[in-house]
């Protein structure tokens, strides 16, 4: 159901108190803190709005004003996007969903007051919090690189002016040159997300730089649907890509920001754009909450909730929960399980059993799209995968345009779930 | 003895004429033929109701997207909103390509290529509308899927629960680009649908996956919650 445009314009207490469950009336509304506005974020703060019908106070903070989508900046940097395609607003959130969208950082969290404090001045108290920060980077883990050079070299691994960074180095690479991505180690956002990166710059190099080339330095042996991407690579950019596992030396690699160098192995290649993509952690905030054991936050697979407080739940790339990739899909469904459980604890609502479910697409070349996907259950241990698909190798020209389509239909609909 | 060249270019003349005036009146009983490319989604005939898309009866001359129970997509009601009335012309359009005519057409259906088909099917159409009932048909006849499941009342707050997992991919207001609309279907389509990607009789790996995972009663509570969804 949609909450009518009107029934928020007015906040005052008549309205509140129309709007609240009989069972509230009277009493305190229960507070809940989101802090971060991405595919785990917003949709938590979307769906426990929606439903709680205004019986539960949601502030949502997230910094940036305009949210770029990490699912689908790779299709911008390969030219099949805009910049315009990729960015959301949170404005209906706060109209059509009455949930209060606090654009600024939270610094600090206080779990045993329940507030969150914001580098603004401002505090939040809270009754639920919960922390949807997605990735920060681990320090020293590409040695030669640090934030201070992802102009230098870009990581584009949070969209936004990085993905637009990048994009305008490919664009700029001199005739026959070099593009190098340093790929990141386990576990990391967005599994297939470098290699649909590489079949991008690759395809927008076929045409505009056809000489050019492109090396990745990989510390994995084995990557998401890779049988898939190796088979496009060979197909529609053969000979312009050089993967190098760590076989052949992928995992000992440096770079040199100020000399535009990457040496893999001990052999040193001048590049002329060059994409670092780090390890990976939970945002900042997660760490600072407390809640974190080593580089995630581990999480019951009942409803999300911090092992070490069940006042606080932790959605999406922060989370260590078990089998569900790192992706947006997965952030939005973890974050369904967690609306459903938060509402029940604030207001009574009935609590289903836990359920999720992922599928990752990827685009190989134009209208050649794949798939990969999996469902999910809760168990005491960890969320655990109960059986996927994955597209097969050699599959015809219309089911991969199909396939893409269907990435299309997808991106429309989880936006349309996030920002409603 | 030869034939009279002008004869024979006046008698090809007359058969290249002969068979426009067929293909331009149509032949509705193949075009009850191709119809059964239509009947996934629309009944006709006596007794035909609405399904996954509206009844077909007395279409032919009928303004778009003007059933006012049958709660449309927006590309059916851009066309009622332009004033499109469906008629020869406007079929025609419709059949070849979808897309072209209805742009965001929730239709699960790329067109017809041949000219013939379209005719026939248009006459079967039309035909309906002069009153020639002929029965309805109603979709996956052959679903096997037994009358009790498609009996059992679904628990539409369940639905609502589980539509979660839906609408990561179908919109839930009905917007239909890439991914079909599944709002406001009847409840027994629904549920032959999903058994259809359950036992595999449909094809598609997301699909199947989500259906074999759900029960009767699962299927059941979807099927109640979409049936009022969109709104």
């Amino acid at each position: 159901m949609t909450i009518n445009r009107r029934t928020f314009l007015g906040t005052g207490a008549a309205t509140t108190a129309a709007l609240a469950a009989p069972q509230v009336i009277g009493q305190a509304r229960g507070r809940v803190v989101v802090i971060g506005g991405g595919a785990g974020g917003a949709t938590a703060a979307r769906y426990i709005a929606k439903d709680s019908k205004g019986a539960i106070d949601v502030t949502l903070v997230e910094p940036t004003r305009t949210y770029y989508t990490c699912f689908f900046s790779n299709l911008y940097i390969g030219g099949f996007k805009e910049v315009a395609d990729i960015g959301h607003t949170y404005g209906r959130l706060a109209s059509d969903f009455g949930i209060n969208v606090v654009h600024d950082w939270a610094v600090g969290v206080d779990r045993s007051a329940r507030t969150v404090s914001l580098a603004g001045g401002a505090t939040l108290s809270y009754d639920r919090l919960i922390l949807s920060p997605g990735i920060d980077f681990v320090d020293g883990s590409v040695e030669g690189w640090d934030i201070t050079a992802q102009n230098a070299m870009p990581h584009a691994y949070k969209a936004g002016s990085q993905s637009e960074l990048l994009r305008a180095q490919v664009r700029g690479m001199p005739e026959g040159g070099v593009y190098a991505m340093i790929a990141p180690p386990n576990p990391f956002r967005c599994p297939p997300g470098p290699y649909e990166r590489i079949c991008m710059v690759a395809h927008y190099l076929k045409s505009a730089n056809p000489t050019a080339k492109i090396i990745i330095a990989d510390p994995k042996p084995k990557f998401s649907k890779m049988a898939l991407f190796q088979e496009g690579w060979g197909d529609h950019y053969d000979g312009m890509i050089d993967w190098i596992g760590p076989e052949f030396g992928g995992d000992k690699v440096s770079v040199d920001p100020a000399a535009m160098t990457v040496t893999i192995d001990g052999e040193t290649t001048k590049v002329d754009a060059c994409n670092v993509i780090p390890a990976m952690k939970a945002g900042r905030i997660a760490e600072i909450a407390g809640v974190t054991d080593g580089n995630w936050a581990p999480v019951s697979a009942y409803d999300m909730s911090s092992r070490t407080d069940p006042n606080v739940h932790v959605l999406g790339d922060a989370s260590q929960q078990g089998d569900m990739p790192k992706s947006g899909f997965s952030a939005n469904s973890q974050a369904k399980v967690c609306a459903n459980a938060v509402r029940g604890a604030l207001t009574g609502s009935k609590v289903f059993p836990a359920r999720y479910s992922n599928t990752c697409w990827s685009l190989i070349s134009a209208e050649n799209g794949v798939k990969v996907g999996a469902s999910y259950e809760a168990t005491d241990e960890k969320i655990k995968n109960t059986g996927g698909f994955i597209s097969k190798t050699g599959e015809n020209a219309e089911l991969r345009k199909a396939t893409y389509e269907e990435s299309e239909g997808w991106y429309a609909g989880i936006t349309a779930d996030m920002f409603g | 003895m030869s034939a009279d060249p002008r004869i024979l270019i006046l008698l090809v003349a007359i058969a290249i004429h002969a068979g426009a005036a067929q293909a331009q009146s149509g032949d509705a009983e193949a075009g009850r033929a191709v119809f059964g490319e239509c009947e996934g989604c629309h009944e006709i005939g006596a007794g035909a109701r609405h399904g996954i898309g509206p009844h077909l009866n007395g279409v032919f001359g009928r303004p778009a997207a003007s059933h006012e129970t049958f709660a449309y997509s927006p590309a059916f009601l851009g066309l009622r909103d332009r004033g499109l009335v469906w008629d020869e012309t406007s079929l025609e359009q419709l059949l070849e390509d979808p897309e072209a005519l209805a742009p965001g057409s929730p239709m699960g259906f790329d067109g017809l290529p041949d000219i013939v088909d379209r005719r026939n099917l248009i006459a079967f159409l039309r035909g309906i509308g002069d009153g020639s009932r002929i029965a309805g048909t109603g979709g996956d006849r052959d679903h096997g899927v037994d009358p009790a499941v498609l009996a059992i009342q679904g628990d539409a707050e369940y639905g609502a629960w589980l539509s979660g997992e839906c609408v990561t991919c179908h919109r839930a207001d009905g917007g239909d680009a890439g991914i079909p609309s599944i709002v406001r279907w009847p409840p027994d389509r629904f549920v032959i649908a999903m058994h259809a990607y359950r036992t595999g009789r449909r094809e598609h790996p997301v699909m199947q996956m989500i259906a074999r995972r759900l029960g009767d009663e699962e299927i059941a509570a979807l099927a109640a919650y979409f049936e009022n969804s969109g709104e």
